[in-house]
């Protein structure tokens, strides 16, 4: 997030796209409700008619895959009234007179037949973000999980900096993150182009820093993706593959692909808490920890470092798992001479400039938000003040494309993947909690009235949802939460697995497979047919 | 009776609310709000309230394994980590380090983070290392 949570008490309008924020990130819808509740404007754009939009002063369903044409529509229809803030886009920005051409593209009655949005919300949702100031955006999955992730995400970008909300109080381009450490697992380097800190694998004198106090040289050459690695594995070019915390066989897309690579490795490793899917196929499984047995800290979707503390010893002979990460270098011939992880935040430090100003003790019960540079910086609640990271804020001139897979007379319906309120990823954790299973026990697939009708399909019937890809049976809900012609499934639930059937295409920079768009059937199940008949 | 509250962060989305867990001897057996943390300012959702429940959960793996004719079989940790690194090893030597992938999470701490990733570039040499946070 550029900005922080607490900012939203400063927002006169919240807008929010591709996040179902009051199952998925529920305290933060409370934050919304409260700006709302205070006078605040709330737009919501989702596929799906979500809790929020009861509360929003305009909702909107577009059709999935179509963000970049809302997005620019409403950008067309404000530069067209000049409700745009033409000083900040001249002082802080560039770029903007090739955008705007190619904003020309998207009048209103074009978007509204892409999109399937009436002109006359395009025009009240575009007047209300531009003149109700500041503004903020928030975004989720719905956004970045898209063969045109990086372009949703570009076109939230230049609508915020389009009306000056980049770098103040109160507005801000706000990703929520799904997972509790993903901001933190990035900030450490836990991606193929970046070493901690985000500096890149590529830089001749990053690379000397870190040699300084690592003793080794890290390799310069970019290193795989999950879907290139798992291309790899295909290949033989992967041979070992080493998984810490992860089920990649529920949260994966096109699982058997995932399968058969599998299969061909030599060596899998899999650190976990519990026997997860993938830890069943492992020739070495590591016991791991959970969060209330060890010592640590996590990083926030605002960027906050938190502290995380030790409660219980973890059962039986189960390690913590920095521990096992020291024991394994160390049996490679690599000891790390930490006796703690507070010994190894101190080393985060030196090698991250945004966390060298922060301390255990510093870090207390609140937690400090990155960039922290030096141990009296207060942290950073707001990013890009005054100025861009980089200097001038950049619009990138994006452009509608349509999802990998539309549908087609064999496969009519748009599925659509995410989560629901009592469960977290692939269940591996939520469904071994008795109340928490017990709030939500059943795989669904969500189908509106009107498609129900026509396929004779009731509440509650046992169907069969199929694509390119594979089949999974399970119950049907019949709601008017979908668009017609649109399908919702949960992806927690291993007995159904929503991932046996998602699109395995990706958008070509971030590598974010469309788990929110793919073609689909459906059909209702005669009876008759066993449970493991039915997944084919 | 030995009773603790100790303050942590909930690890269930990437909110970041403030935790207490609840120990009596040396048990875990609750999980509250922390009323004036900065992020969920006294509140939890469904999923907070329950954190302790998939931690205490009687499926937890107690013993690392290692497959033994097809079966999965616990062993010691010295057995685990010596099997893990001298498989790893062979796989370097005979097709070099990127041919080793590296999956950290984005549910483990930064700490275990950054061993995870320096592990994977300085001790076996790649930078094949990638996380869940695109799935």
């Amino acid at each position: 997030m550029t900005n922080s949570l607490a900012d939203m008490d400063r927002s006169e309008c919240l807008f929010v796209i591709g996040s179902n924020t009051t199952e998925t990130h529920p305290m933060i819808a409370k934050r919304i409700l409260r700006a709302v509740e205070r006078g605040a404007a709330l737009i919501v754009a989702d596929p799906r008619h979500i809790q929020l939009a009861r509360f929003a002063t305009v909702a909107v369903r577009h059709r999935p895959g179509t963000d970049v044409a809302l997005l620019c529509g409403l950008m067309h229809l404000i530069v067209r009234n000049n409700w745009h803030d033409q000083d900040y886009i001249r002082q802080r920005t560039e770029g903007f007179s090739s955008f705007e051409r190619v904003l020309q593209n998207y009048p209103p009655e074009r978007v509204a037949q892409i999109t399937g949005v009436a002109v006359e919300d395009l025009v009240r949702m575009a007047e209300i973000y531009a003149t109700r100031s500041p503004a903020a955006i928030y975004y989720a999955m719905g956004i970045t999980q898209h063969t045109t992730g990086v372009d949703n995400v570009k076109a939230c970008a230049n609508l915020a900096m389009l009306c000056g909300n980049v770098g103040i109080p109160g507005g801000g381009v706000n990703p929520l993150r799904g997972q509790n450490n993903v901001q933190g697992a990035c900030d450490m380097g836990g991606l193929p182009n970046v070493l901690p800190g985000y500096q890149p694998v590529g830089d001749e004198q990053v690379r000397s820093r870190f040699e300084e106090v690592w003793g080794t040289r890290p390799p310069g050459q970019m290193g795989k993706t999950i879907p290139e690695m798992i291309q790899g594995m295909q290949e033989g070019r992967i041979r070992a593959l080493y998984v810490i915390g992860e089920n990649p066989r529920g949260s994966e897309p096109h699982l058997r692909h995932l399968d058969s690579a599998l299969e061909k490795l030599d060596l899998l490793i899999v650190q976990d808490i519990f026997a997860t899917p993938t830890a069943q196929k492992a020739d070495v499984v590591f016991a791991a920890s959970a969060v209330a047995e060890k010592d640590g800290t996590f990083t926030n979707t605002e960027r906050r470092c938190l502290r995380v503390r030790k409660a219980v010893d973890p059962p039986g002979e189960a390690l913590e798992d920095w521990r096992i990460l020291c024991r394994l270098a160390d049996a490679l011939g690599a000891p790390q001479n930490f006796e703690k992880p507070e010994d190894i935040f101190e080393e985060i430090r030196r090698v991250t400039p945004s966390y060298a100003g922060m301390t255990y003790a510093r870090l207390g019960i609140d937690g400090l938000q990155w960039p922290c540079r030096t141990e009296d910086d207060p942290g950073t609640p707001i990013l890009h003040v005054g100025s861009f990271a980089r200097g001038r804020g950049i619009f990138h001139p994006v452009a509608h494309k349509e999802p990998a897979e539309c549908p087609d007379d064999a496969y009519p319906f748009i599925l659509s993947t995410g989560r629901m309120f009592a469960h977290y990823h692939t269940g591996t954790m939520t469904r071994a909690s008795t109340h928490l299973d017990r709030e939500q026990h059943t795989a669904y697939v969500e189908i509106h009235p009107k498609d129900a009708q026509t396929l004779s399909i009731e509440d509650g019937d046992q169907v069969r949802v199929s694509t390119r890809r594979g089949a999974v049976a399970l119950e049907a809900r019949v709601t008017n939460r979908v668009r017609p012609g649109m399908l919702f499934m949960p992806f927690h639930f291993q007995e159904a697995a929503a991932n046996i059937l998602t699109n395995p295409a990706a958008d070509p920079v971030a590598k974010i497979p469309e788990y929110k768009a793919c073609a689909a059937a459906i059909e209702k199940i005669m009876g008759g047919e066993t449970a493991q008949e039915r997944s084919v | 009776m030995d009773c603790r509250l100790v303050p942590s962060v909930c690890s269930y989305c990437g909110t970041g609310c403030g935790v207490l867990f609840s120990v009596i001897d040396g048990t875990l057996v609750g999980t509250y709000p922390i009323k004036t943390h900065p992020v969920n300012e006294g509140s939890l959702c469904i999923k907070g309230w329950n954190l302790h429940e998939h931690i205490t959960s009687p499926k937890r793996l107690r013993n690392p394994m290692i497959r033994r004719n097809g079966q999965l079989q616990p062993v010691s940790w010295d057995e685990a980590i010596q099997e893990a690194a001298s498989r790893l090893r062979t796989v370097v030597e005979e097709h070099g380090p990127d041919s080793v992938g590296v999956l950290t999470s984005a549910k483990i701490t930064n700490e275990e983070n950054y061993l995870a990733q320096k592990l994977a570039r300085t001790v076996i040499g790649t930078n094949n290392v990638d996380h869940c946070a695109r799935l």
